[in-house]
């Protein structure tokens, strides 16, 4: 029931987008579409489960005032594995998410659970968090770039559903779109929130 | 391309902030007052220009001719990281004042992905030396214009009524997406 | 829990500790690099490969070993097409600088022996996302389908020419036609020789 609770808490009552306004650059400037959210959401998960795990092994290892640093190389590391593995495999998603990839090391999210969460707690917690935080953020990512997407292109992952030469209202996958939607969903998770709460 | 191109480019018309996405969190954070806001900017505009100028020698010295690019992600962000404490350990001893003006902001540098990502993308252009400093210090002028303007808006905005849920980030959000609104006019300028 | 105790700071310990994490790192990565290599070198001819199939016609050489550049127009790469020995076309990989992405639009261009356009694929573009982006679209490219630039002008209505814009994005299709009408250019010097 614990390991519930840590995994669940990324999706909602924890989100890092939503709630704790963390990783906020992908957030805004990959999610012109769904499948970019997904796939950004699902690469920075990837990164974000192996430096907890990574993190929470060595813990005893690592002399306190190197931590910082430890922690910033394992996370580069991870992102380096996916940035290839993602140029070799999937490459017209990597070009779509161009330099946001190797940026996935400054998410402030990755570096937050490392120092909160992965350098005091054990193994397995530490990677269902690490799996819970990642994928909240993949569901938000997702959300926004559906919306974004719906409204902005009139397709959903792709699939357009108005008939070609359509007029959409494009606002919402230029950049400023990005903004004004992410504010509009924070305001309204925000009323959700005082409602359930 | 020209010089004034670069700068135009990097300022207006693919504004760091607005356009591209990057340094959002500082963005978002310290931009409740103008004062601090032109601290950042400052900030910002001092170790981006370092962080360029030496992640583009280490990617033109070092990681072209050892043919080991991959290890780029890894080496800048650790150069940037200790460049950052660097600074603020120098400023510490040599200049007192100026490490009153930006201490404070420093530690929160390292995270900034603007700086990563200017490195990141300069290395991907075909800049020489000069033209990636002057890029660098550009973009960095940009977020610097940016910040100070959304601060100013911001302050502001603290004396109105605002509906309960709007309050804090979203408010915040939707003033930036205006602002990105009124750059996305600096598009085709160059 | 029974926690043993935290190695200590000490120089030492420091030293060793973030040399051997780098060390790990940098040989994680070495191997990932090795292991990746390949398949994205691959991945790039492929992007090639699949644009060569559908501009140029039928052939049964290999295009793309084939490939020669000249120093009269720098940055394009020409493709000969051949069949049974003899020339059918060719192929130019041509860019624009005067797009609105923070990228050169590429295109690669595919010719018959006249100089007649067969077909054009987008290789690689950044343009505005629902405006410029639509050049990749069937309804903008297969206006220059079967067309001779000796009488088809290859500038947009707006500037003169033959070319229909994409609606709100005429920058873009500008750029396109700028790409289009310099892989044209080169080719006709070439010929000319």
């Amino acid at each position: 029931m614990k390991l519930w609770r840590e995994f669940s808490k990324g999706f909602f009552k924890e989100n890092a987008v939503f709630v704790l306004l963390l990783g906020m650059c992908p957030t805004l400037a990959v999610t012109g579409s769904a499948i970019n959210g997904l796939g950004m959401g699902l690469a920075t998960t990837a990164v974000l489960v192996g430096s907890n795990l990574v993190i929470s092994l060595l813990k005893r290892w690592i002399p306190d005032k190197v931590r910082i640093p430890v922690f910033i190389v394992v996370i580069a590391s991870f992102v380096t594995i996916i940035d290839l593995s993602m140029a070799a495999y999937l490459p017209d998603l990597h070009k779509a998410l161009g330099i946001f990839i190797p940026l996935i090391v400054v998410n402030c999210i990755i570096l937050g659970r490392a120092e909160a969460f992965a350098s005091k707690r054990g193994v397995v917690e530490s990677l269902i968090d690490g799996l819970g935080m990642g994928l909240g953020f993949a569901f938000a990512l997702t959300l926004l770039g559906s919306v974004r997407e719906i409204l902005g292109a009139g397709s959903i992952f792709g699939w357009s559903f108005l008939p070609e030469g359509s007029t959409t209202i494009l606002l919402f996958i230029l950049s400023p779109g990005a903004f004004i939607t992410l504010g509009f969903l924070i305001a309204l998770i925000n009323v959700m929130r005082r409602r359930f709460a | 391309m020209s010089i004034f191109l670069i700068i135009v480019g990097a300022i207006f018309v693919n504004n760091v902030v607005l356009m591209q996405f990057l340094g959002i969190c500082p963005f978002l954070g310290v931009s409740t007052k103008v004062k601090t806001a032109t601290g950042m900017s400052a900030a910002v505009l001092f170790v981006m220009t370092l962080a360029t100028l030496i992640t583009f020698l280490i990617q033109k010295l070092l990681l072209i001719p050892l043919n080991i690019e991959f290890m780029q992600t890894v080496s800048f962000i650790l150069v940037i990281a200790s460049l950052v404490q660097m600074v603020e350990l120098i400023l510490k001893k040599v200049s007192p004042p100026l490490y009153q003006a930006l201490g404070v902001f420093l530690p929160l540098i390292t995270t900034n992905c603007a700086i990563l990502g200017v490195a990141v993308l300069v290395s991907r252009s075909t800049f020489n030396l000069v033209e990636a400093v002057v890029f660098s210090m550009a973009t960095a002028i940009g977020f610097g214009l940016a910040l100070v303007l959304f601060a100013g808006i911001r302050e502001r905005l603290d004396l109105y009524e605002i509906p309960e849920a709007m309050k804090g980030a979203p408010i915040a959000l939707i003033t930036a997406g205006l602002l990105s609104l009124a750059f996305q006019g600096f598009s085709g300028m160059v | 829990m029974a926690e043993r105790k935290k190695l200590p700071s000490t120089f030492f310990n420091m030293v060793v500790v973030l040399t051997l994490v780098c060390v790990v790192s940098a040989l994680a990565l070495g191997f990932t690099y090795s292991r990746t290599k390949d398949a994205i070198a691959q991945g790039k001819i492929n992007k090639i490969l699949d644009a060569l199939k559908i501009v140029l016609p039928e052939f049964d050489n290999n295009p793309y070993q084939e490939k020669y550049t000249l120093e009269t127009a720098p940055g394009l790469i020409f493709y000969p097409a051949l069949r049974d020995g003899k020339r059918v076309g060719t192929a130019v990989q041509t860019f624009s600088s005067q797009g609105f992405g923070s990228e050169d639009i590429r295109l690669m261009v595919g010719f018959d022996v006249s100089g007649r356009i067969i077909s054009v694929s987008v290789l690689g573009q950044a343009e505005t996302p629902g405006l410029g982006t639509k050049m990749e679209e069937p309804s903008f490219r297969e206006q220059f389908r079967d067309k001779d630039p000796a009488s088809f002008k290859l500038s947009v209505k707006k500037d003169g020419g033959d070319v229909d814009a994409i609606t709100a994005a005429t920058i873009s299709s500008r750029a396109f036609c700028d790409g289009v009408d310099k892989a044209y250019t080169a080719l006709q010097q070439e010929t000319e020789r």
